[in-house]
C-alpha cells in the first residue's frame, strides 16, 4: 500500500479534476461576479468598469421584486409539502402493508422521470375543460380552471408540479432513515403507554432530523435550480405571475441578452443559496446528531 | 419507595413463527419479590419468553398471569412492569432526566411528583451529577443505570430485564450484578431476568429456568441446577468447564450401579464434574484410566485434559502445584456423590437410589 506514485503522474492525477473543476465552477463563478461590475459590451463601445451601477439596478427592478417574492412562496409552499408528503409516503410504505414494493415504485417514479417529462403530462393534467384536474372539478360541478392562464393559479400549479416530483425521491432518504431507528426504542416507548401517534412524534420524528436536514437543503437548492417546468408550461408567465428567480436569470441573459445584468442577478442567487444553507445547517444542526 | 413485587406465574407458554414454534409450552412463576432467570444458549427461546410475558409480542397459547390476574389479552403499557433492554434503548435525543420521566410525561403524572420521582431515583442510581447529559456522553455502564433508572421510576413491580449487562465489560458486569440483585432485595420488586450467561443466572437467581429449544430443560434453584441436573443437557449447560459425560464402558463403577441401575451399561453415561475428580484410584467409588491430552493454566486450578482408551475426552480439574504432565498414563476417581447417572438415549437422569 506504501508504494508511491510518480510525482509527474500524481500531478496529471491531481491536476486533471482541478481543471475541470476550475474550468466549470470557479471561473464561471468569479467571472459572473467581475462580470457584474462591468456593463455590457456592444459593437461601438467595448465593455468598461461601471462598479455597483448593475447593483443599483437590481435594487430598483420591480420585476425583481415580483420574481423575489414567487421564489419565495414557492421554496416556502414546496419545501414542508413534499418534506411532509414524503415522511407520509415512508410511513406508508415501511408500515407491513400488502402491495408496498409496487407501492414503493409508484411513489418512486415521478423521481425518475426527468423534469420535462414531468412538465408534459401535466401541462395534459393542467389543459383547461379537458385535462384531469378540470375533469375532477367538473366530477364536483365546479367550472374549469385555466390552471396555468390564469396569474392566481399558475405559481400554484407549477408548486404541485414540483412536490410531485421530488417528495417520491425524499420518501427514499426517509424510508431509509426509519428503517434505521432501532426497534427497542419505540418498544420502550410502548411499554411507558405511549401510542403510535405520539411515538412518532416523541421517538422516530426527532430521529428522523438528520434525514430532514439533508433534504430540505437539497429541496431547497432544487427550489431555485429546477425551473424546467416553468420553461415547459408557462415561461413564467402570464405576467411574471410564475417566473422564478433561474428563470428569470435565463431570460434576461439569454432572451434580453443583458449579459451584465445576469451575471448581477447570478451573483445573489449564488450568495442568496449560501446564506440560506448556512443557516438552515446551523439552526438544525445544533440537535442533528446523537450517536 | 418500597414497592411490593408481584407474582408471576406462565402456564403453557407458546409461540410459533409461522410453521416454526419457538416456545413450545413453558411453565414457571416465581413468588413476589423473586428474582428468576431464563437461562439459555441463544435461539432457545428465552428472549421470546420475556416479550411475550412484557405484552410486546402476542401469544400463540397459554396464559400469563401477574399477581394472580390473567393479563394474557392486555397490552403491554397495562400490565404495569418494567423492561430493561439489551441495548438499553435509551432514547438518544433526550437528556438523561427526559429519557427517566418519559413514562411519568406519558402518563400524564403531576410536574411536582415527576420531579420528586426524578430525585429519589436519580439518588438512588448515582446520576444526579449526569441529569443534563445526553445518552451518547455516558459510558456503558452509567447508560444501563439510566435504562434501571427508567424502570425504576414508575415503581412497577414487575421488571423485565433482556441481557442488560452483556454490552459491559467484564468487571463493570460483575459490578452491575450485584446492583440489580440487591435493589431486587430492597426494593422487594420481582424481576425476571434473561441471560445467556449461566454465572450471571447462578449468582443472581432465586429460580433458574433453563431453556432448551423452546422448552424448559430444568426449574429449579441454581444449586439444584449445578448438584442435581435433571438431564445431559443442564449437565454439559452448568458449570465452566460443565459436567463431563463419560461413557459408563470407559469408568470402573462401583458394584452398586449394576445392582440398582436397570439401563444396560452401553447406554450410561457417567456424569462427573471436574472440580470432583481427584487423581489416583484410593478408596474411591468411580474410578477411570486415562492419558493426559494436555494442560491447561487457569490461575487457581490446571485444566487437565484427559482422553481415555475409547478415545472419549474429558476435564478434570487440578488444584495444587503437582498437576500430571501431557503424556502421562494416570487413574482418576470420584466418590459417589460427586457422580451422577444418566441415560444416553433419553438423556435424563436417572435415579440412583
Amino acid at each position: 500500500m506504501n508504494k508511491r506514485l510518480p510525482f509527474g503522474l500524481a500531478m496529471i492525477m491531481l491536476v486533471a479534476p482541478c481543471l475541470l473543476l476550475v474550468a466549470f465552477t470557479h471561473y464561471p463563478a468569479l467571472r459572473a461576479l467581475l462580470n457584474s461590475f462591468w456593463n455590457n459590451a456592444s459593437s461601438r463601445r467595448p465593455s468598461k468598469f461601471v462598479g455597483v451601477e448593475n447593483y443599483q439596478t437590481l435594487l430598483e427592478d420591480d420585476r425583481l421584486v415580483q420574481v423575489m417574492l414567487n421564489s419565495t412562496f414557492y421554496a416556502l409552499g414546496t419545501i414542508p409539502l413534499a418534506i411532509g408528503l414524503a415522511i407520509g409516503m415512508a410511513l406508508l410504505v415501511n408500515a407491513k402493508l400488502p402491495g408496498t414494493s409496487l407501492m414503493r415504485l409508484s411513489f418512486f417514479m415521478p423521481t425518475m422521470l426527468p423534469m420535462i417529462a414531468v412538465a408534459n403530462i401535466w401541462l395534459f393534467f393542467y389543459a383547461p375543460g379537458i385535462g384531469l384536474a378540470s375533469q375532477i372539478l367538473g366530477l364536483f360541478g365546479l367550472p374549469p380552471i385555466n390552471f396555468l392562464g390564469s396569474t392566481e393559479t399558475s405559481l400554484i400549479s407549477m408548486m404541485f408540479v414540483a412536490v410531485w416530483k421530488e417528495a417520491g425521491l425524499f420518501m427514499i432518504f426517509y424510508l431509509a432513515a426509519l428503517q434505521a431507528v432501532p426497534e427497542n426504542l419505540k418498544d420502550a416507548a410502548r411499554l411507558e403507554g405511549a401510542g403510535p401517534v405520539r411515538i412518532f412524534f416523541n421517538i422516530v420524528l426527532p430521529l428522523l432530523r438528520p434525514t430532514t436536514i439533508f433534504v430540505a437543503v437539497n429541496a431547497l437548492i432544487n427550489a431555485f435550480r429546477l425551473v424546467d417546468h416553468v420553461i415547459v408550461m408557462t415561461r413564467g408567465g402570464p405576467n411574471n405571475s410564475s417566473a422564478l428567480l433561474l428563470y428569470y436569470i435565463y431570460e434576461v441573459t439569454f432572451s434580453q441578452r443583458d449579459f451584465a445584468y445576469g451575471a448581477t442577478l447570478t451573483v445573489l442567487m449564488v450568495c442568496l443559496l449560501g446564506v440560506l444553507a448556512a443557516v438552515q445547517y446551523w439552526v438544525l444542526n445544533r440537535k442533528a446528531h446523537y450517536q | 419507595m418500597s414497592v411490593p413485587g408481584v407474582s408471576l406465574e406462565v402456564r403453557d407458554l407458546r409461540k410459533s413463527w409461522g410453521a416454526t414454534d419457538v416456545l413450545k409450552g413453558v411453565n414457571f412463576d416465581i413468588h413476589s419479590g423473586g428474582f428468576l432467570t431464563l437461562l439459555g444458549p441463544s435461539g432457545c427461546g428465552k428472549s421470546t419468553a420475556l416479550r411475550l410475558i412484557s405484552g410486546l409480542e402476542p401469544v400463540t397459547g397459554g396464559q400469563i398471569l401477574i399477581g394472580g390476574a390473567d393479563v394474557t389479552g392486555k397490552a403491554a403499557a397495562d400490565r404495569n412492569l418494567g423492561m430493561v433492554f439489551q441495548n438499553y434503548a435509551l432514547f438518544p435525543h433526550m437528556s438523561v432526566a427526559e429519557n427517566i420521566i418519559y413514562g411519568l410525561k406519558v402518563r400524564k403524572v403531576p410536574q411536582a411528583t415527576q420531579k420528586n420521582s426524578l430525585e429519589r431515583v436519580a439518588e438512588l442510581m448515582a446520576l444526579s451529577p449526569l441529569l443534563d447529559r445526553k445518552p451518547a456522553q455516558l459510558s456503558g455502564g452509567q447508560q444501563q443505570r439510566v435504562a434501571l433508572a427508567r424502570v425504576l421510576v414508575s415503581d412497577r413491580p414487575l421488571v423485565l430485564m433482556d441481557e442488560p449487562l452483556s454490552n459491559l465489560d467484564a468487571k463493570l458486569r460483575v459490578e452491575i450484578r450485584s446492583e440489580i440483585r440487591s435493589l431486587n432485595k430492597r426494593l422487594g420488586i420481582t424481576v425476571v431476568y434473561v441471560t445467556h450467561d449461566q454465572s450471571e443466572a447462578l449468582s443472581m437467581s432465586d429460580t433458574v429456568v433453563l431453556m432448551s429449544d423452546g422448552q424448559a430443560a430444568q426449574i429449579g434453584t441454581p444449586q439444584d441446577l449445578y448438584d442435581h441436573p435433571a438431564n445431559t443437557f443442564a449437565a454439559s449447560f452448568i458449570g465452566t468447564p460443565p459436567m463431563n459425560l463419560i461413557a459408563a464402558t470407559d469408568v470402573v463403577l462401583p458394584n452398586w450401579v449394576a445392582a440398582r441401575v436397570k439401563t444396560d451399561h452401553a447406554d450410561l453415561l457417567v456424569g462427573v464434574r471436574p472440580e470432583t475428580m481427584k487423581l489416583g484410584d484410593a478408596g474411591a467409588d468411580f474410578s477411570a484410566a486415562c492419558r493426559v491430552f494436555s494442560v491447561e493454566y487457569e490461575g487457581s486450578v490446571f485444566l487437565v485434559h484427559l482422553i481415555a482408551a475409547s478415545g472419549a475426552r474429558f476435564i478434570m480439574a487440578h488444584h495444587g502445584a503437582d498437576a500430571p504432565q501431557a503424556g502421562e498414563d494416570i487413574t482418576v476417581c470420584w466418590d459417589n456423590s460427586a457422580a451422577h447417572l444418566f441415560s444416553r438415549t433419553s438423556g435424563q437422569r436417572i435415579s440412583s437410589g
